[in-house]
């Protein structure tokens, strides 16, 4: 209200100086700065890079490659990937869908939305998967449906934590019915890998959002959030087209899950492998193999 | 059985007079008596659950509601269920495994509502977890698509040891309408989406998601909705005695086969 007063108060200046304020934001070079898509605010990008890409004015937590998470989380050279080689079909014959898939597999040198494998992190060893939003939204097909499941169940086989970075823009549409029943695979490997007595922690990263909401994100025993990233079932836009009413600007955030109840706390990214390390081991886990490499 | 195309049936379930739950239930169960609330929130008018009994054995009934006028779709919220619906699913899920009684759900869902309070509440969390707890319910659960299933929505009552489908009905991964608009940006591309998506019966039981197809009369279950109802109430009770001599732990392993191979991939 007050901004609006000052605004009206600019521009009236503005119109009586004869000179329209200038309304074209100087471009920003793309490898230069980031600009928070949370609030706005401009960094240097060596700067941002330095803090893990996270924004220094409202701690945003911006999106990682699944290369760069795993950096950030696994200790050094511990990772050993399963399925690596898996790749998508076109089950409903959707035009075009496999140029679209060897485009992305191109441009990001993944072959589908998520990676898995084993790694430690501080000497726990856990299995672990990541997913990439660059990848078609992350959307869950029959890959991405398939390497969760596969995860659970070597995790089931060997007694294992599973620690799961989730990103989705929920199933992917181009896989048809196929798509919606990865949910239910996944969900079903989950509870497998829980009746066993295993441990899932989930970390819902931006943006995790609807049948990956509605499965396996959903059912960590510990679900941790990084902080202000979108998490929800329905698409903002959807439920303003429904509701006809603008949303709250805190709507479907990490914040406003730990309000309604749903995350159990959120995670700061730069203290993430000190935050699950000291899960791991509060759940009786011993430490292996290497150890503080990094973090 | 007729051989239509996908448009076609998507314009046999639109039939303002196609029957729903309301009609079904009375048709093919006794003693239906119907329980409310999921005990945390409220009730949700979207889903109908109680216990009945189906040729004289007792089962629970879970169910999604279409309204056949404005004033029950008022009630049922165009059968577009809220965390709490599921959540009394749930619940009903439960004490049907206490007391040994087979589950059967009736899917009819354009999809989980999309709003405010839905997210507040975890609609999200509360498909989650009927997907992850019907899995491993230790009881027959058959599920039925009447009309439209509609995404995680329709998925979180079909979680099942079979699921059938009348024989006009349509089972997707989104309604045709949100898969243009997504993917195309167009919603009046519907009835190309529709075509395209593979989301018949005959469709999906090339896909192994649906294991049978329920007969309609000819041009649609509205035109004779006593004789669908003969024909639903004759493949539950066969259903319902062919699962019910099932040891629980094989009933278990093979409802999780069941979606466990279902995916296409290259390795």
């Amino acid at each position: 209200m007050l901004e609006d007063l000052f605004k009206t108060v600019r521009d009236r200046f503005n119109e009586g100086n004869g000179e329209p304020e200038k309304k074209q934001a100087p471009e920003i070079p793309k490898d230069l700065l980031f600009k928070c898509p949370r609030c706005q605010s401009v960094i240097y990008m060596d700067e941002f890079e330095k803090r893990k890409k996270t924004c220094p004015t409202c701690n945003y937590h911006a999106r990682l490659t699944a290369k760069e998470r795993l950096e950030i989380t696994a200790d050094k050279d511990s990772f050993k990937p399963l399925d690596e080689n898996m790749t998508s079909v076109n089950p409903i014959s959707f035009p075009e869908y496999e140029k679209k898939v060897k485009a992305l597999s191109d441009l990001t040198g993944l072959k589908d939305a998520v990676i898995t494998g084993v790694c430690t992190i501080r000497g726990y060893r856990a299995v672990v998967g990541i997913m990439d939003s660059r990848f078609m939204m992350a959307s869950m097909g029959s890959v991405v449906g398939e390497k969760i499941a596969r995860a659970f169940e070597y995790a089931t086989e060997n007694k294992l934590p599973v620690i799961l970075f989730t990103a989705s823009g929920g199933a992917r549409m181009q896989e048809g019915i196929i798509s919606l029943m990865q949910m239910a695979k996944t969900a079903g490997a989950v509870k497998r890998h829980s009746d066993a007595g295993g441990l899932y922690i989930t970390v819902l990263t931006d943006p995790t959002t609807g049948g990956v909401t509605a499965s396996f994100a959903s059912l960590g025993d510990i679900i941790l959030a990084e902080p202000k990233v979108l998490i929800g079932f329905a698409g903002r836009r959807v439920i303003q087209d429904t509701i006809k009413q603008k949303l709250p600007d805190d709507f479907q955030t990490a914040e406003f899950l730990l309000a309604s109840g749903f995350v159990d706390a959120i995670a700061d990214r730069r203290s993430m492998r000190k935050t699950l390390s000291n899960i791991l081991r509060l759940h009786n886990f011993k430490k292996i193999g290497a150890e503080w490499q990094h973090g | 059985m007729s051989k239509l195309s996908a448009t076609q049936r998507l314009e046999i379930i639109r039939q303002k007079n196609r029957p729903t739950v309301n009609d079904y239930i009375p048709a093919i169960f006794n003693h239906f008596t119907e329980f409310h609330g999921d005990r945390h929130f409220g009730d949700d008018g979207a889903i109908m659950a109680g216990i009945a009994t189906l040729n004289s054995t007792p089962v629970t009934v879970i169910a999604q509601v279409k309204g056949r006028n404005l004033d029950e779709n008022k009630k049922s919220n165009f059968s577009m269920p809220h965390p709490e619906g599921y959540r009394k699913a749930l619940r009903l899920a439960y004490q049907a495994e206490k007391f040994h009684r087979p589950v059967i759900c009736f899917v009819d869902t354009p999809g989980a509502f999309c709003g405010v309070e839905a997210e507040k509440r975890g609609q999200g969390e509360a498909i989650a977890k009927n997907i992850a707890e019907f899995m491993t319910l230790k009881t027959p659960v058959i599920s039925v698509v009447l009309g439209e299933g509609g995404s995680g929505g329709a998925l979180a009552l079909a979680v099942c040891d079979e699921l059938a489908m009348l024989e006009n009905a349509l089972y997707s991964v989104i309604s045709p309408r949100g898969f243009a608009s997504i993917l195309w940006k167009d919603p009046s591309r519907e009835k190309e989406a529709a075509e395209l998506m593979k989301i018949t019966a005959e469709d999906l039981m090339q896909f192994g998601v649906c294991d049978k197809i329920i007969p309609e009369p000819v041009g649609g279950a509205h035109l004779d909705a006593a004789q669908t109802a003969d024909n639903i109430s004759e493949y539950l009770i066969n259903a319902v005695e062919r699962l019910s001599a099932v040891d629980i732990p094989t009933l278990l392993d093979n409802r999780y086969k069941k979606f466990r191979k279902i995916g296409m991939f290259n390795e």
